[in-house]
């Protein structure tokens, strides 16, 4: 007993990188190997789902997932310039109500509604919010939490878009084929695209924008333009995802600005580690069917999306991702000391 | 009258909604989201302590108001303590918070006509010619009071002024011997029982409803951000201007109206004057 025998853990990264995240040795096809698996992996599983589903509950479910995702990765593509949006509901909800209005009162066909709520949505979004763009940390968030709740309301009160019934009956995807691989090719798209952005000049603003605004703006850019071209991406990403929903259901109604598409998206990108794209997806890709299995609960879900904020804001606060890419990219060794 | 009337009691019950809120958020900057559910909560817990422990009222009115404010605390020590300074943790783990007791009390089935918590004094009086029931003038008598303890306790106590100057600066307080977490968790604890004690004085003019944790905070936050956080008069006067444009709402359109009005009044008045009509000291921080 006498002697103390104490170990420290020491992390040693591979022996692959050369002098930054981004610059790699690859001297074999291991190496090769080691960088391509887990980004490929992942996006060929996602696109073999749908087959090995084969339609069915599951389907609608992976469907869900990736459409709980894209709000995710436009919640965190606003979180990485410091918007931090309480309201993914606001971009989900109008884009929603454009494609299904479009769809009810003009009768336009899908291929014209998808892209109108798309760029539209994204527009409006970003005039309602250019107002606001002044406001930093919880004084944004508090707008984007209030927003959606006026237009809930708004909409029962003035009793338009269908007041409380909705409007029903829209225009449903030819094929649920289509359905499906349009959302997954979105998250795809968006996932990627947005780790390009944020690592290009453009995201290296947002990012400077992020940690201290007054020095990007004493560097002589206009930090609210950048941040209206943030708002307007990741309000694109949300349009769409409402877009696509709705046609999906074949309904929109006030429910599309519920705090479900804001806490859902919220607790995905918070236990799968902001500020990585890749976690956010990961993050919602976990909680969706976990909630599906779970549905036998009703109304305790969102007691519990609540729990899992919470664990994973206090537990884990860098989250599953970062956590998990930590792990693979390092040894691991207990040294004596 | 009926107008000048109502518009009173109104405009001092939603002051009473916010006063617990803006104790927390605005003089000690602890953004507490679980307002309302602690609102809620407080509710239920006193009906079940009558109706189901067969408990005084009196006595499961003080029991309930302990209860929640050692939550409150426990909620500080259990939570915030460890997202301290990361103002989006904060309220994101407290809504959080939030939603987990509001969705919980709601499983349960605590909404309905079933669950009315007892008024104080049965009747009521006419005033000019409108008649108004004893609950609504003790209502105003405990909103006036509170209002007045508040103002006095945040400028006039130790603990209060501890309460202001951790907003204020943080790092200064602690200089000046003020114990920063235990001040914070007293604040959170005191504008949680406060929650309870405006819940207790609102909720016997109708039923409970879960759906009320929800409103509540936006109320909450409404007045706190009209009238500047941390300002007493502020609470005051937004409260009057947001009680009265309902009531005048309500009577000449329609009451679905009210929300929209004081959903729409936060977002003006963030949009222009983020820290409200009397607020003072946060220009730099909420704004670039």
């Amino acid at each position: 007993m006498g002697e103390d025998i104490r170990y420290r853990r020491e992390r040693i990264d591979r022996g692959i990188k050369a002098r930054t995240d981004t610059i790699y040795f690859l001297s074999n096809f291991r190496d090769i190997l080691y960088l391509l698996l887990p980004r490929v992996l992942p996006v060929a599983l996602l696109l073999l789902l749908p087959f090995l589903l084969k339609g069915g509950y599951w389907e609608k479910v992976l469907f869900y997932s990736c459409i709980f995702a894209l709000l995710a990765l436009s919640w965190d593509f606003m979180a990485s310039v410091g918007l931090v949006s309480l309201g993914q509901a606001l971009f989900f909800g109008v884009g929603a109500y454009i494609s299904g209005g479009l769809n009810h009162y003009f009768k336009m066909p899908l291929s014209l509604t998808l892209p109108i709520a798309t760029l539209g949505g994204a527009f409006l979004c970003t005039i309602l919010l250019v107002s606001v763009l002044r406001l930093r940390g919880v004084y944004f968030s508090m707008v984007t939490l209030i927003l959606p709740l006026l237009f809930a309301h708004l909409i029962e009160t003035l009793n338009i878009l269908g007041g409380t019934h909705g409007l029903l009956s829209l225009r449903p995807f030819p094929s649920s084929w289509v359905a499906i691989y349009l959302a997954i090719f979105a998250v795809v798209f968006c996932l990627f695209g947005f780790r390009k952005l944020i690592n290009e000049d453009f995201g290296l603003v947002l990012r400077g924008i992020r940690d201290d605004d007054r020095v990007v703006m004493a560097g002589g850019i206009n930090i609210y333009w950048y941040k209206a071209q943030a708002i307007f991406i990741a309000g694109a990403v949300g349009c769409f995802a409402g877009a696509l929903m709705t046609h999906y259901y074949q309904f929109v109604g006030r429910s599309a600005f519920a705090l479900d598409y804001t806490i859902l998206p919220l607790a995905g990108a918070v236990l799968g580690g902001p500020g990585s794209f890749a976690g956010a997806t990961i993050g919602t890709f976990i909680l969706v069917p976990l909630s599906e299995v779970l549905r036998a609960l009703g109304g305790l879900r969102m007691a519990l999306y609540g729990i899992i904020l919470i664990a994973a804001l206090v537990s884990l606060p860098e989250g599953l991702f970062h956590y998990i890419t930590r792990k693979y990219h390092q040894f691991e060794r207990d040294v004596r000391i | 009258m009926e107008i000048l009337i109502y518009g009173i009691t109104n405009s001092i019950t939603l002051a009473l909604m916010a006063i617990g809120f803006s104790l927390t958020f605005g003089i000690s900057g602890l953004p507490n989201f679980a307002h309302g559910a602690f609102y809620l909560l407080g509710g239920i817990l006193t009906w079940i302590f009558i109706h189901q422990l067969g408990l005084p009222f009196f006595f499961s009115a003080i029991l309930s108001i302990l209860v929640v404010g050692v939550l409150g605390f426990i909620l500080y020590w259990g939570l915030m303590l460890r997202l301290r300074g990361l103002a989006i943790n904060e309220v994101i783990a407290t809504l959080a918070a939030a939603i987990v007791i509001i969705e919980v009390l709601r499983y349960l089935g605590f909404s309905g006509f079933t669950y009315v918590l007892p008024e104080f004094v049965k009747g009521s009086i006419p005033i000019g010619n409108v008649w108004l029931d004893y609950q609504r003038i003790i209502l105003v008598g405990i909103g006036i009071a509170l209002i007045i303890f508040l103002y006095l306790f945040t400028h006039r106590t130790r603990i209060g002024l501890a309460f202001r100057a951790i907003a204020q600066n943080e790092r200064t307080a602690i200089s000046l011997g003020i114990d920063s977490d235990w001040t914070a968790a007293l604040s959170l604890a005191f504008g949680s029982a406060l929650a309870v004690i405006a819940g207790l004085a609102i909720l016997p003019l109708g039923s409970i409803d879960t759906e009320m944790g929800y409103d509540i905070l936006i109320y909450a936050l409404a007045v706190g951000i009209v009238g500047g956080l941390e300002s007493v008069p502020g609470i005051v006067l937004a409260s009057f201007i947001l009680g009265f444009a309902q009531i005048l709402v309500a009577t000449f359109f329609k009451a679905q109206w009210l929300t929209v009005i004081t959903l729409a009044a936060i977002i003006f008045i963030l949009a222009i004057k983020p820290s409200g009509i009397f607020g003072k000291y946060k220009e730099l921080e909420e704004r670039v």
